[in-house]
């Protein structure tokens, strides 16, 4: 455990030194800064003002950006190390593979889920500071959710670098992977499948296993409870789950992910060459 | 002590390890020669454990793949190419330490030695460093720890003559009980450091040979050289061996490591036409 956590603390410093780092960080901060700027929080679309309605903004945006965020950041680091000869200087000192993986994984994980959630973190104290309402059970829920999201993607992240043999190509793979998963959320194309007769239960069952779809769907059912705007899908997953169930799932499920992945990674990796 | 058995690495279709039978002892210092793509750099990822392959390689009857910690933390190791890491030096001898559970005041004590102040570059970034300042560092890492095997891949490459001779030293201390592999492309940078001659080409073992042990890897020789007349490329030359000249430029002296003098005969014979004289004498320290 010394190891793992001394692994996971070197790749912290590493990161904090590193380039993207500092664009992630401004990326999220930003977002943030941009949505008081423009008055978000003064603006009422379906009901919602203040803070909520900033979080709800807040989060759409970390769902289309923090998945390929951390996908690039994380192969391109992982890969790039391997390949310029990093791990085989590292990885000769008397470490264990495990403690090496796990920790890799630890660090990175602190590096990518802290600015985003100190982002959120920022955006409840200066409405506290300004005298607004602050939603303590959407913040919360919203945490857990980049959490899982933030995991989910940093253990698909894992597996690519440990498959793929060059950051070029581990890259090009974390892009499909991520076209993919949007291409699948895209609610166009489910439709579109629907028409051409595939089963709606096949096609829901797709969009439920996409950790996008769910991270989507959970982050809209807090406001919108009978997810109105999600259309007839959201009989299935509102009969099958119920909110609550639904919820405790869309945390849980992406952490899964993540972790299954990471898993498969770390085998791969006992198993394959190292440098 | 080092157990190589019919050790083979492929490369999708390409072999680059072929059978390879080797064993090698305490007190052995290998010189692992050949020219680039013989297997040098595979076979010592595989003794560190940074490979599959087939066949079997064990450290004291320990599979190094298996056993990682238990066995890599009798390995001292020196690449020949550092790492692009940002770390500050100072993160890099406290992670290695906590690592091999040494005392990082011994490693910079080796680094000190080798005519680095750990003090000063303690807060730069390794991958700032110059490259021979990369290579004492990582040199100090691998040497001021509780090693008995030493791989080293090119490791005097950049390195000073005064620094090429205090790294000669340390060796000296570790070689009656520890095992040395020093990988070089050419015979005449490591000769005279070993005792033990493999040369490897296209993945297999093409000469092993124990060769004569008369050099003491810690001695010195003292040697003053005469030219018919002054040149200034010699004296550039002469004076990157740290020699000086207390005259116009005809008479230098200097000292040159033991280890060394192969190399420093090969320099010298570049200037034959110049040499009035030229004396080594030996000094053992």
């Amino acid at each position: 455990m010394k190891h793992l956590l001394l692994t996971a603390y070197t790749d912290i410093l590493e990161s904090l030194r590193a380039r993207w780092f500092l664009i992630y960080s401004a990326i999220f901060g930003g977002i943030v800064v941009l949505l008081f700027l423009f008055g978000l929080t003064e603006s009422r679309i379906m009901g919602f003002t203040g803070i909520t309605r900033l979080m709800i903004t807040y989060i759409q945006l970390s769902m289309a950006i923090l998945p390929i965020f951390i996908l690039i950041t994380t192969v391109r680091s992982v890969a790039g190390d391997r390949e310029a000869g990093v791990f085989e200087y590292l990885l000769s000192l008397p470490i264990t593979l495990g403690s090496w993986f796990w920790g890799k994984m630890v660090g990175r994980f602190v590096v990518v889920f802290l600015p985003v959630f100190l982002a959120l973190v920022g955006a409840i104290i200066w409405g506290m500071v300004n005298g607004a309402d602050v939603p303590w059970k959407i913040f919360l829920y919203y945490s857990g959710l980049l959490f899982s999201l933030s995991w989910c993607f940093l253990g698909i992240g894992m597996l690519i670098s440990t498959m793929a043999r060059s950051a070029d190509v581990a890259q090009g793979a974390a892009f499909i992977v991520w076209l993919a998963l949007i291409l699948f959320l895209d609610l166009i194309l489910l439709g579109v499948m629907i028409r051409e007769s595939i089963s709606p239960d096949a096609v829901v069952a797709i969009a439920l296993a996409n950790p996008l779809q769910v991270f989507r769907t959970a982050a809209m059912l807090l406001f919108d409870a009978q997810l109105v705007l999600l259309g007839p899908s959201a009989y299935l997953i509102l009969d099958n789950f119920g909110e609550t169930g639904y919820l405790i799932w869309s945390l849980l499920y992406p952490v899964g992910i993540g972790t299954l992945s990471g898993w498969i990674g770390y085998r791969l990796f006992l198993r394959s060459d190292l440098p | 002590m080092i157990q190589f058995e019919q050790l083979t690495k492929r490369f999708k279709r390409h072999t680059v390890l072929d059978n390879i039978d080797l064993n090698i002892g305490v007190g052995d210092r290998v010189a692992l020669i050949g020219s680039n793509g013989a297997g040098k750099t595979t076979l010592i990822r595989c003794l560190l454990g940074e490979y599959t392959f087939d066949g079997s390689v064990t450290v004291g009857g320990i599979s190094p793949r298996d056993a990682r910690r238990e066995v890599l933390k009798h390995i001292g190791f020196v690449p020949q190419l550092p790492p692009p890491l940002r770390m500050p030096v100072g993160q890099l001898i406290n992670f290695a330490a906590s690592l091999c559970d040494s005392d990082p005041a011994q490693m910079e004590g080796v680094i000190e030695r080798m005519g680095l102040d750990p003090a000063r570059i303690r807060k730069q970034p390794f991958v700032k460093l110059s490259g021979g300042q990369k290579q004492k560092l990582l040199i100090g890492i691998a040497l001021g720890r509780e090693s008995d095997i030493l791989i080293m891949d090119e490791p005097a490459a950049n390195l000073d003559p005064e620094a090429r001779h205090v790294f000669f030293s340390l060796l000296a201390e570790k070689q009656e009980h520890s095992a040395m592999i020093i990988s070089s492309h050419r015979l005449d940078e490591v000769a005279a450091l070993v005792n033990r001659v493999i040369e490897m080409d296209q993945g297999k073992v093409v000469l092993d040979d124990h060769v004569a042990d008369d050099v003491d890897i810690d001695s010195n020789l003292h040697c003053r050289i005469e030219l018919k007349r002054p040149e200034p490329a010699f004296n550039k030359a002469v004076g990157d061996w740290g020699f000086s000249s207390a005259s116009d430029g005809t008479v230098w002296q200097g000292i040159v490591a033991g280890p060394d003098r192969l190399r420093f005969i090969g320099f010298i014979s570049r200037y034959t036409a110049l040499l009035k004289s030229i004396s080594m004498d030996e000094e053992s320290r």
